[in-house]
């Protein structure tokens, strides 16, 4: 271990694990009202951000169909990729209701496929560089912090911005599913959905409306992301490392995805403050790694339900 | 597939039972596909014996992912990886061992599966997406360890080696129209196993696993055992594709398609083909890799006349075409086009009473 780099990493990792955390959240909703597990939603925050960057005007120097201020260019990418969440669930998904498991994953992942070859094709494939972001990347908190890497933990300032939109979204959501009816609907539709239906519940509005949400948290994600990395197609790959943050929060869990992305970006960050060149260049796969190791030694994850079959 | 078979026709010993090509047309189909395929490279375009060369190992890739999915029910999202894994295999066997290829293949096809047992043994404890996410992961640390480690033998950061040419008993293959020889023969060889593996002792304990583990450990199936072994036949059959893949490419890395898309892609084909059947893999494989080249044509085409968007012309259509394509089966023929095929000879027999 690199030891003065460790204060510096935790901080990274931390506000890193907030943006996963945010992503894994809109998985989350969808698997605990639908039971599908969605491998496009790193697609969805690829559209949102995409959808934002147009928005605002970056498609074109004067000629752009659009040219908002980035609040407004978020808001309309926000509605634009809800209805895009409509839209998926009542054709995609909508037909699959019954279908085996097998099917309704690979049915996400040619949603995956479709998505990024139409946001190719109508955005371009080349990244933008040019996205609106609201903090330059060297716009920067100094916090001073006695043995750190020169007595200092820098943050980047969008880094702490995303970290409090993902945290007040999760505790949103947590708030929204205890307190609210639709979010005791939704639960109740995650546990039975015939039992669901004969208590009043209408079903495919529920799925619908997990679908809306989920994309309006991929929007926020992409929007996030967009102004680390800027925006490209890699955003939907990059996005894949909340995959192991959703499995070891636990699949079914609102805390357990906020815990899964921050351990997961913690554990990213903290490989890199290794000593050892190889043990540094493992950060992309030591989620994958983790994973592995969460799915051996705790499958159901850190706050998941055991589920137990019964014949 | 005696569920099918119409009345007044029941077999008299038990070769006739056991036979796999039971009607005299089948035998001249049978020969009339192997003369054409095996001389391919004597009329064919060079774009036709490619794409024959291509299909010849796709199709062996999903053979093994059948095995695994469509009879065991175990989603694999890693197919693609543990193809690198064979196609290193083959080559550093080759290159280091001084083997010749004809062994070096059937030992990358064992390397591969047993790596593959690695991969599966978090099937002992978990299903469904979760194994999917498990064979997610090997297929994001396959690659980059084969970056990461070894770097004199695997390429290290370049993610590719040369792989040399094919000899067999002194003749080297080294054009893809000798290679394809090759090809087909392994392809051949693979085909006759699956099938035979499929209606054995095996097979049927797969499917068994697959339709309700619980039944099956019950009738007295090893659960653990039986999935381990799927996954070592997957492996060991993409082991034996990527192998191939390497020698015929004469260049084996990570950026020489074995991504997750790839595997992706297989899956796919599956699906399209028809999950479970023996004649799904070579359906599913030919529809897509066919769609594939459409893609491609069209996308030129398209980026001749917008010459200004080329760029996302060119690599757009192919997950367009592939992601619809495989969505549109999923809803409308979730069994693929092998169930068509079915449903078609059961009505040709039937003809004219087929409605």
């Amino acid at each position: 271990m690199n030891w003065p780099l460790v204060p510096q990493q935790l901080a990274t990792g931390i506000l890193n694990g907030g943006i996963l955390a945010l992503i894994a959240l809109g998985v989350v909703l969808i698997f605990k009202s639908s039971e599908v597990f969605n491998f496009a939603q790193g697609h969805l925050v690829m559209i949102g951000a995409y959808l934002t960057w147009w928005f605002s005007g970056g498609s074109g120097n004067g000629g752009a169909p659009f040219d908002l201020p980035l609040w407004a260019a978020i808001l309309a990418a926000i509605l634009v990729s809800a209805l895009i969440g409509l839209l998926i669930e009542r054709l995609a998904l909508r037909p699959m209701t019954g279908q085996p498991l097998l099917s309704i994953i690979l049915m996400t992942l040619g949603l995956a496929l479709l998505l990024e070859g139409l946001t190719a094709i109508t955005f371009g494939a080349e990244p933008k560089s040019n996205f609106p972001a609201p903090f330059s990347p060297s716009d920067v908190f100094m916090v001073p912090f006695p043995g750190a890497f020169n007595d200092i933990i820098i943050l980047k300032k969008t880094l702490v911005a995303a970290f409090v939109v993902a945290i007040l979204a999760g505790a949103g959501f947590i708030l929204f599913f205890q307190h609210t009816r639709t979010g005791l609907a939704m639960r109740a539709t995650a546990e039975d959905h015939e039992l669901a239906r004969s208590v009043g519940i209408k079903v495919p509005r529920i799925f619908g409306l997990s679908w809306v949400i989920a994309g309006v948290i991929a929007t926020l994600g992409g929007v996030l992301l967009a102004t680390l990395t800027g925006v490209s197609l890699n955003l939907a790959t990059v996005v894949l490392i909340a995959f192991p943050a959703i499995l070891l929060g636990g699949l079914d869990s609102f805390p357990g995805a906020l815990v899964g992305g921050i351990v997961v970006g913690l554990v990213q960050a903290l490989v890199q403050a290794s000593s050892f060149i190889e043990v540094r260049n493992s950060a992309e796969i030591a989620p994958y790694v983790l994973l592995l190791i969460v799915l051996i030694i705790r499958p159901e994850g850190l706050f998941g339900q055991k589920r137990i079959e019964r014949v | 597939m005696s569920a099918l078979r119409p009345a007044g026709d029941f077999d008299r010993t038990y070769q006739q039972d056991m036979a796999i090509i039971r009607q005299p047309w089948q035998w001249v189909l049978l020969i009339v596909a192997l003369i054409a395929a095996y001389t391919v490279p004597l009329w064919g375009s060079a774009y036709l014996v490619t794409t024959v060369n291509r299909l010849a190992y796709t199709i062996i890739a999903v053979q093994g992912l059948n095995i695994l999915t469509g009879y065991t029910g175990q989603i694999s999202l890693g197919q693609a990886a543990f193809m690198l894994v064979g196609g290193y295999a083959s080559a550093l066997l080759v290159i280091h061992a001084g083997l010749p290829f004809l062994v070096a293949l059937p030992l990358a096809a064992l390397v591969t599966g047993l790596i593959g047992l690695l991969f599966g043994l978090p099937s002992l404890r978990v299903k469904g997406f979760y194994l999917a996410m498990a064979t997610l992961a090997a297929q994001f640390i396959i690659p980059w360890l084969s970056r990461h480690i070894f770097k004199d033998y695997l390429g290290g950061s370049s993610g590719r080696i040369d792989v040399p040419v094919a000899t067999v008993a002194g003749v080297a293959f080294d054009q893809v129209n000798e290679f394809i020889y090759i090809s087909l023969t392994v392809l051949l060889i693979t085909t006759l196993l699956t099938l035979n593996a499929s209606r054995s002792r095996l097979g049927r304990a797969f499917v068994a696993v697959r339709d309700n583990d619980l039944a099956a450990e019950l009738l007295g199936v090893n659960l653990f055992g039986y999935k381990l072994r799927a996954f070592f036949v997957a492996a060991m059959l993409a082991g034996v594709a990527g192998a191939l893949k390497a020698h015929s490419q004469r260049a084996v890395g990570t950026e020489l398609g074995y991504s997750l898309e790839e595997s992706i892609l297989f899956l796919g084909m599956l699906v399209i083909g028809g999950l479970g059947t023996n004649l799904g893999p070579f359906l599913g494989s030919t529809t897509v890799i066919l769609l594939e080249d459409l893609a491609n044509v069209v996308g030129g085409q398209l980026a001749v006349l917008f010459p200004d968007q080329a760029p996302s012309l060119l690599t757009s259509f192919r997950p367009i075409f592939f992601g619809l394509i495989l969505m549109l089966f999923l809803i409308f023929e979730p069994r693929g086009m092998a169930h068509r095929w079915q449903l078609f000879k059961a009505a040709w027999r039937l003809r004219p009473f087929s409605r």
